[in-house]
């Protein structure tokens, strides 16, 4: 069974994966969270034109989404450039790039579906909470938060599951350089271009329908923990 | 605690124009479906603004448009119960009771009996720790009153509290209302299409009709003018009476009453000799008799002269009879107010059966309501 032993450069890929998924998944929790607030329940002008720049890499072509991301947050790109001189964030060819493609990749994924469970909430409960004293911040606290947390969970684990998968603009924005920004997906593509990598993309394979296979059981147990203590009315 | 109440609102096809002062007790907003009435208590509530006018709570004001003041719902210490209960799903019975007293911190508190008491006054001291979904509609709306009260209003409003319940329900719960209405001091603006409800709960009674407050005042005398009732509640309509329990007869099952227009025997109420006791007379359960009637089977004879005969193009008029100063409403044919020749001052007997009296139309009257 010797060919099914992980060489230290596939582990470098799944481990990257995770910690790229995990740290995209966490950072565009707060923001997509805002985002959904805001086409949920704002009203001003443009509402529209936000909401389709928000979903435009879901349709985009990912090595379209990359290139933007190269030209934007690259070394000398505008808001890159001013990370790096300023906060000495860098993304371009660095496992954060992968992360930040990874995120903008599945922010449209996370706020559709907390979105839709923000839109859900029942607003009369809200009103009944603000008659019983509790402020604007402290309905959305103890109120909307709660309710819409099922929303909230599958939000991320889409979001994770994205991250996981992203390729092409991950690719595109940061390369493909092992231990770095070479993730599962870009080691399976770089083995399938190598002879005699076929093993180690069948064992990555294999690792990637175990990894998807876990987050969808833990996010359909999550989902039934979740709705068992908020329930139906 | 009085609550003033002086405002116009559009809405849709309707103009809401209400000037109203509800003194404390339980004051009854009556009127038909799409009178305004739930936008009026929204309004007081602070979930509507109003296009114009001035809300104010014992002298504090919660609107006046005039001087751009609006108090937002969460400051203004106002108690609602939703037509639908609106308990929160992700919270047990217990934390929704609970949930207004996180937010009353800087209120003088009541300590915590107040909850023992709150609990024991509705019944549900066997729900505390159940979710809201596994409750009965009755149970729901009584842990939606108790939630309201303890989070110390100055006020309650209940919008059709009883609306989405059944008679059986409904009979569970009025006695909740009624024993808040005499033991809690808060004020109550009780919501309802429902005359029944209306007659039994309310000490003042106003009428809304499209939009606009038709009578206001004790619910005895408004309830006489049959005229400002909406269509739908006539046949419901009719007098109401301060009585007493005079003495029972067990071996017939009645139970004899006094009010200040003679005594009533009605099917047996289990209260003491003494209590006070509300009966709503529908009128079109009233005889009227020329003389005293001989060999008839109804029970209550009670003497009297008319008063008032009020106009009516339709088959039927209704005749407020002055019985010792206390009113009883007869509805009769025009036929038989002709063939009678009734007219005002003419001494006639009101005749009603006892078996018109029903659960529905006897209830504890209101206690010392005035002081409240």
């Amino acid at each position: 069974m010797s060919w099914l032993a992980l060489t230290q450069e596939e582990w470098d890929a799944i481990r990257l994966s995770l910690r790229v998924a995990s740290v995209a998944m966490v950072a565009t929790l707060p923001i997509g969270l805002a985002m959904a607030l805001l086409l949920a329940r704002g009203r001003f002008w443009g509402k529209s034109l936000l909401n389709g720049f928000v979903h435009l890499p879901l349709v985009l072509p990912p090595v379209v989404t990359g290139f933007l991301l190269l030209v934007l947050f690259g070394r000398r790109g505008p808001i890159g450039g001013f990370l790096a001189d300023h906060l000495g964030i860098v993304f371009s060819f660095r496992w954060t790039g992968a992360a930040l493609a990874g995120a903008v990749m599945g922010f449209p994924l996370m706020v559709r579906a907390i979105r839709l469970s923000i839109e859900a909430v029942d607003r009369r409960l809200e009103a009944a909470a603000g008659t019983l004293g509790a402020s604007p911040l402290w309905v959305f606290l103890t109120i909307t938060l709660p309710l819409i947390l099922p929303g909230i969970v599958a939000g991320m684990i889409l979001a994770f599951a994205k991250a996981m998968g992203e390729f092409g603009a991950t690719i595109t924005f940061v390369s493909n350089i092992p231990g770095e920004t070479q993730t599962v997906p870009s080691a399976i593509y770089a083995l399938t271009q190598t002879p005699g990598g076929d093993a180690g993309a069948y064992r990555l394979t294999i690792v990637s329908v175990a990894v998807s296979m876990a987050a969808l059981i833990a996010s359909e147990w999550l989902a039934r923990r979740v709705d068992r203590r908020i329930g139906p009315e | 605690m009085t609550i003033e109440i002086d405002i116009g609102h559009r809405l849709g096809a309707l103009t809401l124009e209400a000037h109203l002062l509800a003194p404390p007790g339980l004051t009854a907003l009556f009127g038909p479906s799409g009178s305004g009435k739930t936008s009026l208590v929204n309004i007081v509530a602070g979930l509507l603004r109003p296009d114009r006018g001035r809300v104010a709570v014992d002298g504090e004001v919660l609107v006046d448009t005039g001087r751009a003041v609006f108090v937002p719902a969460h400051k203004r210490r106002i108690g609602y119960v939703f037509q639908e209960g609106r308990l929160f799903p992700h919270l047990s019975v217990r934390q929704n009771l609970l949930y207004g007293r996180w937010f009353t911190s800087d209120v003088p508190r009541r300590g915590d009996e107040d909850v023992d008491r709150v609990v024991d006054l509705l019944g549900i001291a066997s729900l505390l720790d159940r979710r809201p979904e596994g409750l009965s509609g009755g149970e729901k709306q009584r842990v939606a009153i108790g939630r309201a009260l303890l989070a110390n209003p100055r006020i309650v409003l209940m919008d059709e509290p009883l609306a989405s319940l059944d008679e059986a329900r409904k009979a569970e719960i009025l006695p909740y209302i009624e024993r808040l209405r005499d033991e809690s001091r808060v004020p109550i603006v009780y919501v309802s299409h429902s005359l029944v409800e209306v007659t039994r709960l309310a000490t003042t009674l106003a009428i809304l009709a499209e939009g606009r407050i038709a009578a206001s005042g004790p619910t005895d005398q408004v309830m006489q003018r049959l005229d400002l009732l909406p269509p739908s509640a006539r046949d419901e309509a009719g007098s109401v009476l301060e009585t007493r329990v005079e003495s029972h007869d067990d071996g017939y099952g009645l139970t004899t009453l006094r009010a200040r227009a003679g005594t009533f025997r009605v099917p047996r109420i289990d209260l003491a000799a003494g209590s006070a006791v509300r009966i709503r007379i529908r009128a079109r359960d009233v005889l009227v008799a020329t003389e005293r009637p001989q060999g008839l089977s109804a029970l209550n004879v009670l003497p009297g002269a008319v008063a008032e005969i009020a106009a009516s193009d339709g088959p039927a008029a209704d005749l407020r009879i002055d019985c010792a100063g206390e009113i009883v409403t007869a509805r009769l044919t025009r036929h038989s107010i002709e063939a009678l020749r009734l007219r005002p001052g003419l001494p006639v007997y009101a005749v009603i059966k006892s078996v018109a009296f029903d659960r529905r139309s006897i209830g504890a009257a209101v206690q010392d309501a005035g002081e409240i």
